[in-house]
């Protein structure tokens, strides 16, 4: 299977929203690693509570989504480091801050775009320019999960 | 993506990254057609975003709920058939 990344989200000069077309390649390939999460979890513990069933399962759906985007994407570098680290994924909890070396230039920049940052994986080391093309591909790989989520539960009450 | 850092970013540039993330947001969400501001936008999708969470996050709760009511061979089933479907 040809694998492509969510989006391409290069500087193109000509930015169409053609963005499709691949997202379909990798909808798939989310869809298998979700399935390939769910089946572990299913498998390991059925005596676990449902609130680790559903941590386990969340976490199943960033590092599905993640793992389709693989390493090109800073956000999806980003999940993967977490999710091996063992850091809780959810936006509240304290981050592990990661000291980085690159010193980000911030002209111009709007005043929404630090909240952005704290919203996107690894934003915090990211220029603006960079920080939105990451935006663009977050966004639609978290849509394409959020449909697959819907789908799957739609199925389980309408099979057929 | 390194030979960026080495020139300035245009404005243009920045608003065609943003008017790009514009046509991301769903239909709801675009502040009419055309000129928002760059900030109304960021705030539009950092909005859709922390939805988007809370959405994986609602959604982990039902899946796993449902998981403790059905035996595993028939929940792996219907995700099986829903992803040979798509």
């Amino acid at each position: 299977m040809h694998f492509n990344k969510c989006s391409e989200a290069t500087r193109n000069p000509n930015p169409t929203p053609d963005l499709n077309p691949n997202l379909n390649v990798s909808k798939t390939m989310q869809a298998a690693y979700f399935l390939r999460a769910f089946t572990v979890i299913n498998s390991a513990s059925p005596t676990s509570s449902t609130m680790q069933r559903r941590r386990s399962i969340r976490r199943a759906a960033y590092a599905s989504m993640a793992r389709a985007a693989g390493n090109r994407r800073a956000w999806s570098r980003a999940v993967l480091r977490r999710l091996h680290r063992g850091v809780c994924l959810s936006s509240s909890a304290r981050r592990v801050v990661i000291r980085r070396r690159i010193r980000v230039s911030r002209p111009r920049e709007p005043g929404q775009a630090d909240v952005l940052r704290s919203l996107v994986p690894g934003g915090k080391a990211m220029d603006f320019c960079n920080l939105l093309e990451e935006t663009a591909t977050y966004i639609q790989c978290l849509s394409a999960q959020v449909r697959r989520g819907r789908k799957d539960i739609r199925w389980v009450y309408y099979p057929g | 993506m390194s030979s960026r850092r080495s020139r300035t970013i245009t404005e243009e540039e920045i608003n065609e990254l943003i008017s790009k993330l514009q046509s991301l947001l769903p239909e709801t969400r675009r502040r009419g057609a055309g000129r928002a501001s760059a900030s109304k936008l960021l705030k539009e999708t950092c909005n859709y975003i922390k939805s988007l969470h809370r959405e994986v996050d609602d959604l982990s709760d039902r899946l796993s709920g449902l998981m403790a009511t059905m035996d595993t061979n028939s929940a792996q089933a219907e995700i099986i058939r829903s992803l040979l479907r798509s």
